[in-house]
């Protein structure tokens, strides 16, 4: 087994090339090139439609060092199991050899948490072995920006925009990741793009965990979310930091946080980092705002005490919290 | 395998079964490595039967329980793409909710077959039989072969994966048989051996498949306006392909089960100064009211059509060619077109022709009425009448609607 | 096929639009994206090899375990490495000269 050290990881082929199409900046393919480097088994995957998939597979070039499979939208999930199931079968009879694959679905917030929830639950409830990975940019960016279940109240976007009447996104958010521990799947976490040991780690266990298992990376958007392509990793840090994204993890059933905050920072510095929120720094909106930090507070409390941890002192932040 | 079963599919035999249950039969034989289904009226006998054969260890196949229509198409298309031979089974609505991915199945070349139980589409909704939702896909790229009676089900059910699967198609295949007319019908079955079944469909073998060892590809790649077009144009041109294999797959067909299954079947057509054309179990009403004509003095005759995609135009217009008078027999509306399917592809195949017969367009049998003699006589009446042989464009002429006494 | 001719007749297509060459967006030199690009003060790195893990293009390129250059034929000048230098020794420079204006 390969060790979580950077400089044994480096030596590993990368499962994705250069040359690909997403933005400068963009988390996205950090996060997918993190995700097959830690993988131990070699990975044959699917992708659904969505900015990775676009940029990734522009007939007649790919930018995937794996097989992979985009069929539409919606269901990525299935797209996976039908393979995971015909690998089976094909073992079974005799005609592929039993080495070990690990099967995987990429899809983004808009085809996990809205338009492919459903083949999403499905694919979950009947137990197949492979890992669902949420790439979550909080709205269908590949389409221009539009407001998705991932999105968080008072965000601007091209169908939620900022107008004299209402200020943004008007619902909370879907919380996917709770709901898919609800399934009770062997293994489920959040993740974020820049904490990179976190999220091998997770990927580690993900793989070994026998069954269905999901990932919902964080996964900054420089052009949707309005903020230099720069400072993409210190925003994925922010929303940890912030509350606004905990990385915990389900396993068998118990929730673990992985990285506890002395204090959460206050929204407001989530808003000011990025210019998506600039309309809520003004005068009038000033409930928005109060608002969703009561939902982020609401949350975490929860959490915590999902964790068992709600009553507990935090300890010192770890340094790439 | 008990000692009953293991005698059974050593030897042909005649069962009596429902078209569901040869169509499960069949399936058993072929062996899928996945098969990914949802049930709905009138196919659920289908995946039932096919269930119970997972169930009893008789199958090798995956079955995976999908939550909806669409999942069962995504799940087939996953399993092909892995390598793998792919099934499912629909109806009606079923097939609507999955339309999507029709012609991705199609696009990427993935021999998926598909067990159409023919079902009225909503609204109003009605679990019977119609065609609606086999006209609707005719033209997603699917190779479809439509049966009368149990019997084709399961013959065609056999011929699927061997058509489907030939490396000059590689393409998705229905087959369509008459909801609750074929499905839920007990006739007589006469079932192939399994080692004959399995020798005749062969072995899955693509060329480009994901879990290919040794190789990475990407599938279901976008195209820009640079190479869409040549992608659809070669799925087309292969499309074509359909036609000889599916011949070819017949005369063998025949070969191992003694049965003769043309693309057409035509009846009593050889000296017919009209003809009837038309898909599936109509067959038995549609003969019986030739019949009754003949009897009449009247030269009537009908041409079944069973290889509906690729349509067989020459052949088609060849069966034709003798005639004056063509009623196109739909068991589906096309609303609002100027003609309803069948007749649309009746009357391009004769297009060219000199001298082109008059053309009426008949539809029959919405929402499960049973054809029934009657409906047919009527329409055969029609066009033994000179005054009334021809159809107005647009206009579609009813059998065994209660219009109230008017025109 | 690994390069975009686009004038393949429809005859010449593997079937079902399968792309057979992997990895084959290397063709594709995105570095015509950027208009600055990362210089790396090697003395000073200590090869943490934390800009490799989060380059989105995986341009940090690493030999031997230590991080060797910067691969500028993809390198769309995101920045993020100059960011996430924990010993701040990547610098972002503009790849043209910035002129005065008159």
């Amino acid at each position: 087994m390969t060790t979580l050290r950077l400089r044994d990881l480096a030596e590993k082929p990368s499962g994705l090339a250069c040359g690909h199409g997403l933005c400068a900046g963009c988390a996205e393919p950090v996060a997918v090139r993190q995700i097959l480097t830690a993988l131990e088994h070699p990975a044959v995957a699917s992708v659904a439609t969505g900015c990775f998939e676009v940029a990734t597979t522009h007939y007649p070039t790919t930018a995937w060092n794996i097989p992979v499979v985009h069929s539409a939208f919606e269901n990525a999930a299935t797209t996976t199991t039908g393979m995971e199931a015909a690998h089976k079968a094909l073992v079974r009879k005799g005609k592929l050899p039993p080495h070990p694959i690990t099967f995987l679905a990429f899809g983004g917030d808009g085809a996990s948490y809205d338009i492919g929830f459903q083949w999403l639950s499905g694919a979950l409830e009947r137990g197949h072995r492979f890992i669902y990975v949420c790439l979550n940019n909080e709205a269908y960016m590949n389409t221009g920006i539009q407001r998705s279940g991932a999105t968080i109240k008072g965000t601007s976007t091209t169908t939620t925009p900022v107008g004299q009447a209402v200020p943004g996104k008007v619902a909370w958010r879907k919380d996917l990741t709770a709901i898919v521990a609800a399934h009770r799947i062997p293994y489920v976490a959040q993740a974020a793009a820049h904490n990179w040991r976190d999220l091998a780690t997770k990927v580690r266990k993900a793989e070994a965990c026998g069954g269905p298992a999901f990932l919902n990376v964080l996964v900054p958007c420089p052009r949707g979310w309005r903020y230099d392509s720069a400072h993409t990793m210190q925003i994925s840090r922010l929303a940890v930091e912030t509350g606004l994204w905990p990385l915990y993890e389900v396993e068998n059933g118990v929730y673990r946080l992985n990285v506890r905050p002395r204090e959460l920072k206050p929204v407001t510095e989530w808003i000011q980092s990025q210019r998506r929120f600039a309309h809520l720094l003004r005068k009038g909106n000033e409930e928005v705002v109060s608002d969703i930090q009561a939902n982020v507070d609401r949350e975490w409390r929860e959490l915590l005490q999902r964790c068992g941890i709600a009553d507990e002192k935090p300890v010192e932040a770890a340094a790439n919290g | 395998m008990v000692a009953k079963d293991k005698k059974r599919a050593a030897a042909s035999q005649s069962l009596a079964i429902n078209g569901a249950e040869a169509v499960a039969y069949a399936m058993r034989q072929a062996e899928p490595d996945v098969v990914a289904a949802y049930p709905i009226t009138p196919q659920t006998l289908i995946i039932e039967k096919f269930s119970e054969y997972v169930a009893d260890g008789l199958v090798r196949t995956e079955f995976v329980e999908v939550e909806s229509e669409h999942a069962a198409m995504s799940a087939c298309i996953g399993a092909a793409v892995a390598g793998g031979r792919a099934a499912t089974a629909t109806a009606g609505p079923g097939l609507a909710l999955m339309f999507e991915m029709l012609s991705v199945a199609s696009g990427m070349r993935l021999p998926v077959v598909l067990h159409l139980a023919t079902r009225a589409f909503s609204a109003p909704l009605s679990i019977l039989c119609d065609h609606s939702d086999l006209m609707a896909m005719r033209e997603q790229g699917w190779i479809i072969m439509c049966g009368a009676n149990p019997q084709e089900a399961y013959d065609q059910a056999v011929l699927a994966h061997r058509i489907a699967e030939h490396p000059d198609v590689m393409l998705p295949f229905t087959n369509a048989l008459d909801g609750f007319g074929v499905t839920h019908v007990v006739e007589r079955v006469d079932v192939l051996p399994d080692d004959a079944v399995r020798e005749f469909v062969g072995e899955y073998q693509p060329e480009h498949y994901a879990l290919k060892p040794g190789v990475t590809q990407t599938f279901g790649a976008w195209a820009h306006r640079d190479y869409y077009f040549e992608l659809r144009a070669q799925t087309a041109e292969a499309f074509r392909n359909a036609l000889p294999v599916s011949e070819q797959a017949l005369a063998e067909f025949r070969e191992i089960s003694g049965r003769r299954l043309s693309i057409l079947e035509p009846y009593r057509l050889e000296d017919a100064e009209l003809a009837l054309v038309f898909l599936g179990s109509a067959d038995g009403a549609v003969k019986a009211a030739v019949d009754a004509a003949r009897d009449e003095g009247v030269r009537a005759g009908a041409l079944r059509v069973r290889l509906y995609r690729p349509f067989p135009v020459r052949a088609v217009a060849e069966a034709l060619s003798g005639v004056e008078a063509v009623g196109t027999l739909d068991r589906a509306l096309a609303i609002g077109s100027p003609g309803n399917g069948l007749f649309l592809d009746v009357a391009a195949s004769i297009a060219t022709r000199r001298g082109r017969p008059a053309m009426k367009s008949f539809v029959y049998g919405l929402g499960g009425r049973d054809p029934a003699k009657e409906h047919f006589d009527a329409a055969i009446e029609q066009l033994a009448d000179p005054e009334r042989r021809e159809g107005v464009p647009g206009m579609t002429a009813y059998l065994g609607l209660r219009d109230g006494g008017n025109e | 096929m690994s390069t975009r001719r686009g004038d393949e007749g429809y005859r010449e297509l593997p079937i079902g639009g399968v792309v057979l060459d992997p990895g084959s967006t290397r063709h594709n030199l995105t570095g015509s994206w950027r208009s600055e690009h990362p210089v790396i003060d090697l003395e000073e790195c200590v090869h943490c090899l934390i800009c490799w893990e989060l380059c989105p293009d995986n341009c940090l390129v690493v030999v031997n375990g230590k991080l060797a250059s910067v691969d500028l034929d993809y390198c769309k000048g995101c920045g993020i490495c100059a960011m996430e230098c924990p010993r701040k020794c990547i610098e972002m420079v503009p790849d043209l000269p910035i002129e005065e204006s008159a």
